[in-house]
C-alpha cells in the first residue's frame, strides 16, 4: 500500500511513537514572533531551561509593528513593550532576530519562504495559525499555541496526534480574473469553516499544479479557515525553481542531494486518503465573503442567502452575522459602497500580488470615498516593489505603499478599520472585530480588492477585463 | 512543571448557546499585548460583555448574576479561528475548569488541554438537554468526571460519556505536562538528530 505525501514527511520526523500516546515529532524550524512568544520564554526561565536548538529558531516582529515610519520608536506603549521583550528574549536565548530595521524583517509566513528557510519535506511550526502557508512547498507546517511554543523551544519537538488525510482536487481552467484566493474562498464556502477539522489537506489537480508558488501559498495559508490542521502541495519543478538560490537554501552538493530527496515527495498512486473532494475550476467565480466567518462566501455576482435557507438551529447565528455586517437577506453585494481596501497579510502581500495590483491600477485612481492601504509582506517585498517602480504606480493611484507587517489583518497596531465601516480585504479572516472593533470585512482577492478601490464599491473584476484583456 | 490536578467537578454552569464562537470573540486581538499569562479573564468575551464605553451589557450572560459556575456550555464549533492560547488562558483566568460543546475547533482543544481546561464534547442532543436544564433552572448542576469520562445533569441523572485522549487524561489527572514527558526522552531526540 502506497503512502501519502503527508505520511512520508511525518514518518521521516517521528522521534518516538507509543501506542495510545501522541507521536513525538521533530521540528526542523520554529518561527517565533512578538505576540505568542513572551509567555513561552517566561516558562523556560521558570523551568531553568535553555532554548534547545536556538539555530533552528527564527524570530521576527510582525503582528504588532507600525506600518508607517518604522524607523521611529513605536508609539503605542504595549506594542513597543512586546517588541522590546522579543529583542531581549532573543538576545538572552541566542536566537537570530529579524526585527524592525533588519532587511529580512516581515510577516513570518512571508519571510520563511522568501529566505529559503521553508523547503520541501520539512516540518515547521509557529505560534500563529497561518503557519499552514509553508505547506505550499510540500512540507508539514501548522500553527501551535504558546504552551507548544514553549515545548518546541525546550525540546525542538512537538507532541502530536497524526491527523486524518484529505485530498482536495481542483481540475480545469480558471476563468479570467479568478485566482488562487478565489479558489480557496470557493473551497471553504463549499465545505464550511469547519469542513476540514481534524485533517491534513493535500491540494492536487491540474489547476493547483498550474499555480505559482505564491498562489500555492495563498491556498495553503487559508487551510486553517476550513479548520484543517495543515495544508500541503507536492513539490515539483515550480517549487524547486522557487527555492533555488535563496539566502538559506542548500548550495552545491547539498542542493543536489536535497533535490533528489524532494523528488520522492508525492502521494503514491495507491495511497489511501480518509476523504477525497473534487472541484471544477470552471465553476469558480471571483469570490467575496459576506459574513463573519470565511466559510460565508459567494461568487461576487450572487446574492446573500436567505435566513430561511438554513436549518432552524442555525438561523440565530446567521441573523446575528448579517446584522453585524449590516446586510439583509438576498442582498447583492455587487455595487455596495465600501470605505476601505486593505491589500496585505500573509495571504496576499507577496511581490506577485503587488505586481498584479499595480498592473491593474496603472493609469487609474481610487474612488474618493475609499481609503486604501497596501502593506507589503516583508522588507524584501517592499524593496523589490520600489526597485520595480510599483510604489510610484501605487502613489499615482492613491494606494500608498506602507511598510511591512500584519497591519489591518488583525488590527493590533494602529491600522484599524473604524466601527461600522466596510473593508474589502485580501486577508484571511472576517470575524467580528477582526480588523478593529465593529469593523466589517469582505474577504476577496487582490484584483477584486483593487477593482473595488477604483470604483468605490464591490466590483466584479471581470467587468474590467472585458474592456481590456488583462491577467 | 506541575500543573493543576483535575479529576472531577460538580457545579452550576454558564450557558452560551451561540454557534461558531471564534477566538476573536473569546479574546479580541487588541488584548493580546500582555506578556504574562494572567489577567486575561477581565477581557474574556470583552466586546459582548461591555459596550464601547466599558459599561457591562446587561443582556450578556456573564453579566447576569443568576448564572455562574466552573463550566461554560457553548454552541457548536467553539473556539474556531486563531491559535491564540490567550483564549484558553482568558477562560481559565476567569475561573472556568471545563467547556462543554457539541464540537470544538482543533487548535483550541489542544490549547485548552495544555492549560488544565477540559473540553468536553457531547452530542447535539445532550447539549440541548443541558441548555434546557439550565434555562429551566439557572442553578442546575452538572457533574463532569474525567476519571470515568462521563458528564451528567445531576437533577435528572441523564448522562453521556465523552472521549478524551488517554495521554492528556493521564497528564490532567496526574498534574504533569508535555515538556516533562518529552524531556524524559531527550536521548531519543539527539539520536534522531545524528541519524538525519
Ligand atoms: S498577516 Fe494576519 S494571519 Fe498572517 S500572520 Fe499576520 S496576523 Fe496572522
Amino acid at each position: 500500500m502506497g503512502q501519502t505525501l503527508f505520511d512520508k514527511i511525518w514518518d521521516a520526523h517521528v522521534v518516538s511513537s507509543n501506542e495510545g500516546f501522541p507521536d513525538i515529532l521533530y521540528i526542523d524550524t520554529h518561527f517565533i514572533h512578538e505576540v505568542t512568544s513572551p509567555q513561552a520564554f517566561d516558562g523556560l526561565r521558570q523551568r531553568g531551561l535553555p532554548v534547545f536548538r536556538p539555530k533552528q529558531t527564527v524570530a521576527t516582529a510582525d503582528h504588532n509593528v507600525p506600518t508607517w515610519n518604522q524607523h521611529l520608536p513605536i508609539k503605542e506603549e504595549l506594542s513597543r513593550y512586546q517588541v522590546d521583550m522579543l529583542t531581549k528574549n532573543c538576545a538572552e536565548f541566542g536566537i537570530e532576530l529579524y526585527g524592525l530595521g533588519h532587511p529580512f524583517q516581515g510577516i513570518v509566513h512571508v519571510i520563511g519562504p522568501e529566505l529559503g528557510i521553508t523547503r520541501p519535506g520539512g516540518t515547521y511550526v509557529c505560534g500563529d495559525s497561518h503557519t499552514s502557508t509553508h505547506g505550499a512547498f510540500g512540507a508539514i507546517a501548522f500553527g501551535i499555541g504558546t504552551s507548544q511554543v514553549e515545548q518546541v523551544m525546550a525540546t525542538q519537538c512537538l507532541l502530536q496526534q497524526r491527523p486524518k488525510r484529505m485530498k482536495i482536487e481542483v481540475n480545469g481552467k480558471l476563468q479570467k480574473g479568478v485566482g488562487a484566493k478565489d479558489i480557496i474562498l470557493y473551497i471553504i464556502a463549499q465545505i464550511s469553516a469547519a469542513g476540514g477539522t481534524g485533517y491534513a489537506v493535500e491540494y492536487a489537480g491540474d489547476t493547483i499544479r498550474s499555480l505559482s508558488m505564491e498562489g500555492r501559498m495563498t491556498i495553503c495559508n487559508m487551510s486553517i479557515e476550513m479548520g484543517a490542521r495543515c495544508g500541503l502541495i507536492a513539490p515539483d519543478e515550480t517549487t524547486i525553481n522557487y527555492v533555488k538560490g535563496r539566502e538559506f537554501a542548500p548550495k552545491g552538493e547539498e542542493w543536489d542531494k536535497a533535490v533528489a530527496y524532494w523528488k520522492t515527495l508525492y502521494s503514491d498512486d495507491d495511497a489511501a486518503f480518509d476523504s477525497v473532494l473534487s472541484f471544477r475550476a470552471e465553476d469558480i467565480e471571483p469570490m467575496i465573503t459576506y459574513g463573519t466567518n470565511p466559510g460565508m462566501g459567494i461568487g461576487v455576482t450572487q446574492h446573500v442567502p436567505e435566513t430561511a435557507s438554513f436549518e432552524a438551529k442555525e438561523q440565530g447565528s446567521y441573523k446575528k452575522a448579517l446584522e453585524y455586517m449590516g446586510l439583509h437577506d438576498d442582498e447583492q453585494l455587487l455595487g455596495k459602497p465600501i470605505d476601505y481596501v486593505f491589500i496585505g497579510s500573509c495571504t496576499n502581500s507577496r511581490i506577485e500580488d503587488l505586481r498584479q495590483v499595480a498592473e491593474f491600477v496603472k493609469g487609474k485612481h481610487k474612488a474618493d470615498n475609499v481609503t486604501v492601504w497596501v502593506v507589503p509582506g516583508s522588507k524584501q517585498v517592499q524593496e523589490q516593489a520600489i526597485r520595480e517602480g510599483l510604489d510610484k504606480v501605487f502613489d499615482a493611484a492613491g494606494f500608498p505603499l506602507r511598510e511591512p507587517g500584519c497591519s489591518a489583518c488583525l488590527g493590533m497596531n494602529e491600522d484599524k478599520i473604524p466601527a461600522g465601516k466596510y473593508c474589502v480585504s485580501t486577508s484571511n479572516r472576517n470575524f467580528e472585530g477582526r480588523q478593529g472593533p465593529n469593523s466589517r470585512t469582505f474577504l476577496a482577492s487582490p484584483l477584486t480588492a483593487a477593482a473595488s478601490a477604483i470604483t468605490g464599491k464591490v466590483t466584479d473584476i471581470r467587468e474590467f477585463l472585458k474592456e481590456k484583456e488583462l491577467v | 512543571m506541575a500543573t493543576k490536578i483535575f479529576k472531577h467537578i460538580q457545579t452550576s454552569v454558564v450557558p452560551l448557546p451561540i454557534e461558531n464562537i471564534d477566538t476573536d470573540q473569546i479574546i479580541p486581538a487588541r488584548f493580546l499585548k500582555a506578556t504574562t499569562r494572567e489577567g486575561f479573564g477581565n477581557n474574556l468575551f470583552r466586546d459582548w460583555r461591555f459596550d464601547g464605553n466599558d459599561n457591562p451589557k446587561a443582556d450578556f450572560v456573564l453579566n447576569n448574576p443568576n448564572f455562574g459556575g466552573k463550566i461554560l456550555v457553548a454552541g457548536k464549533n467553539f473556539g474556531c479561528g486563531s491559535s491564540r492560547e490567550h483564549a484558553a488562558w482568558a477562560r481559565a483566568d476567569y475561573g472556568f475548569d471545563a467547556v462543554v460543546s457539541s464540537f470544538f475547533a482543533d487548535i483550541f482543544k489542544g490549547n485548552a488541554l495544555n492549560n488544565g481546561l477540559l473540553p468536553v464534547q457531547v452530542s447535539e442532543d445532550f447539549l440541548k438537554k443541558i441548555f434546557d436544564a439550565v434555562f429551566a433552572d439557572e442553578h442546575a448542576v452538572i457533574e463532569i468526571d474525567l476519571v470515568d469520562q462521563f458528564i451528567k445533569i445531576v437533577a435528572t441523572g441523564e448522562q453521556e460519556s465523552f472521549e478524551v485522549n488517554p495521554y492528556k487524561k493521564a497528564c490532567m489527572t496526574n498534574g504533569y505536562d508535555d515538556i516533562d514527558y518529552i524531556l524524559s526522552k531527550k536521548e531519543l531526540i539527539t539520536e534522531f538528530e545524528t541519524s538525519k
